[in-house]
């Protein structure tokens, strides 16, 4: 188990938004988070790098195992955690600088690498999304002038280059056309013998494609967590059989 | 009905093109007139000698130095204060009473006028820490009468940098040093130039804050040390305009034209690198 999540409960000031949260992730393989809008599914996830911290009045209490370590811990190196854990957001956020740049950006706030070793992150990172074939001569455009779809994948290289442990997907497809959708998850199932990955979809058929284990979140709980194929077919709970036949999300 | 709707739409049109007019007006009547009067009396001579016979002639070369250096020295104290405190409020501090209280302060300094900095500059620089009447305590009045213009403006450029850009470069593990210095900063910084020279550009043509501070009345030769006094263009003007005799109308207007114009050319400055970059910026 690569994330072990023990009795979280997080609060927005005082609307409690997650209530005793209870998961396992397994490391290499894609859990999905699934759920209806404000269920707590994007909290949850923004819970495993501590990204609320970011948000004032928030509180957190429960425990999180990333590769046994508690990291709700007071003590936590957030710089540490974050360089194992990281995040692609539901839009493509590049920054406004080129190719390079963008991928150069985590090495370099970690002193990872510079010149050539440099230059070789950034080779093997966008060879990792695919993009190397299509980007090699560009590498100084401008990140903002790609395809949604290129700069979703430029935003996972330039994740891969921090060389993480944990990829966290916050509905990174929601901005992307079908096919392009497509391809992303394609790359997903590429990445995953690398990394672990942790995928908040409210699609769910990209649910059902995708991950190895589902769980379905309804207002703040954590309701069923299963392997997908039990979840899409065989449901314990009432609430996880509505949802997934569409009666309501 | 429809006849009564044709009718208000002209008069508002009217109204809102009048009430345009004349805040264009103003500025235009001012260059004409100033340009028409002083552009005769300008040359090379004006600008770059001392004046002569009680600045009845000459030029105004230690006015127009002592603005430069008053200007700079303002730059050199206000702008690494302005701009560090605008990334303390906007990046750093947390939303508390003490925040609140900064930012209350900062919109009643802006508020404060002009004299009042000139005593205070007075009270505080030239006496209390006796640096005379000097470029010293001048440049540091006006530096404070322009910190929350610069403050403000640098906060407005901070908070025009998308969150999601602070978002992901912390999620990469970025300190939020790091993500100041790297992501915020250089795509704030068309705004915070911008501001920051307009704030200084107001300084340049302040009277009342260099009055008791630091501006001479009659010093034709250039200063020497920030321990100085020095003659300043907009008293160098008020002096020549009402404390000497017999000063022709074409000195007079010659001396604000060039004021003006050295305020224009920070202006269009700062227009220009406002236009330059939001070419660039694509987000």
């Amino acid at each position: 188990m690569i994330v072990k999540v023990n009795k979280l409960d997080f609060y927005y000031g005082k609307f409690q938004a997650l209530i005793d949260v209870n998961l396992e992730a397994k490391k290499n393989e894609i859990t999905a988070l699934i759920g209806p809008s404000g269920c707590g599914k994007s909290t949850f996830l923004r819970c495993l790098n501590r990204m609320n911290d970011l948000i004032e009045g928030t509180r957190t209490t429960g425990e999180i195992f990333v590769e046994g370590e508690n990291i709700l811990d007071p003590n936590t190196d957030l710089v540490k955690l974050r360089k194992k854990v990281g995040m692609v957001f539901q839009r493509p956020n590049p920054f406004p600088l080129s190719v390079f740049e963008n991928i150069a950006f985590g090495p370099r706030v970690h002193h990872l690498a510079k010149g050539k070793e440099l230059e070789e992150i950034v080779r093997q990172s966008l060879e990792a999304v695919l993009l190397w074939d299509k980007l090699k001569d560009q590498l100084s455009r401008n990140a903002l002038t790609l395809s949604l779809e290129a700069q979703q994948r430029l935003c996972i290289a330039r994740l891969i280059a921090v060389k993480p442990d944990i990829l966290l997907m916050d509905e990174p497809c929601s901005a992307l056309d079908p096919v392009s959708t497509q391809r992303v998850e394609e790359l997903m199932q590429i990445l995953k013998q690398d990394y672990s990955i942790l995928i908040v979809t409210h699609n769910m058929q990209q649910a059902a494609r995708v991950s190895g284990f589902t769980g379905f979140f309804l207002l703040g709980k954590l309701i069923e967590f299963d392997i997908t194929g039990r979840i899409f077919t065989a449901p314990r709970d009432r609430r996880t059989e509505d949802y997934i036949t569409g009666r309501y999300g | 009905m429809r006849e009564n709707t044709k009718v208000i739409e002209k008069l508002a049109f009217a109204i809102l093109g009048l009430a345009t007019l004349i805040i264009i007006a103003p500025v235009g009547i001012i260059l004409f007139i100033v340009l028409w009067h002083g552009l005769p009396g300008l040359s090379f001579e004006f600008i770059f000698s001392m004046p002569r016979e009680g600045m009845r002639a000459g030029g105004i070369f230690p006015a127009i130095v002592g603005t430069l250096v008053l200007t700079v020295g303002t730059a050199a104290f206000s702008i690494p204060v302005g701009i560090l405190a605008a990334i303390y409020l906007n990046e750093y501090a947390g939303r508390n009473w003490l925040t609140r209280l900064f930012e209350i302060s900062i919109i009643n300094l802006a508020g404060i006028p002009s004299i009042v900095y000139g005593l205070f500059g007075l009270g505080l620089f030239v006496t209390f820490f006796g640096f005379g009447a000097s470029i010293l305590a001048g440049s540091l009045t006006l530096s404070i009468m322009t910190l929350p213009v610069i403050i403000t403006a640098t906060r407005e450029a901070l908070s025009a940098v998308p969150m999601a850009f602070r978002e992901v470069s912390f999620s990469l593990g970025a300190s939020r040093w790091q993500t100041v210095s790297r992501v915020v900063l250089p795509n704030a910084i068309p705004g915070i130039l911008t501001g920051t020279i307009l704030g200084l550009s107001r300084a340049a043509g302040e009277t009342a804050p260099i009055l008791f501070t630091v501006a001479a009345f009659y010093l034709p030769r250039l200063p020497q040390s920030p321990f100085d006094q020095a003659m300043a263009l907009p008293y160098h003007i008020y002096v020549l305009s009402t404390q000497v005799p017999n000063v022709s109308l074409r000195t007079q207007y010659s001396t604000v034209l060039v004021l003006v114009l050295m305020v224009f050319i920070l202006n269009i400055a700062a227009a220009y690198i406002r236009a330059k970059f939001r070419r660039r910026k694509t987000w």
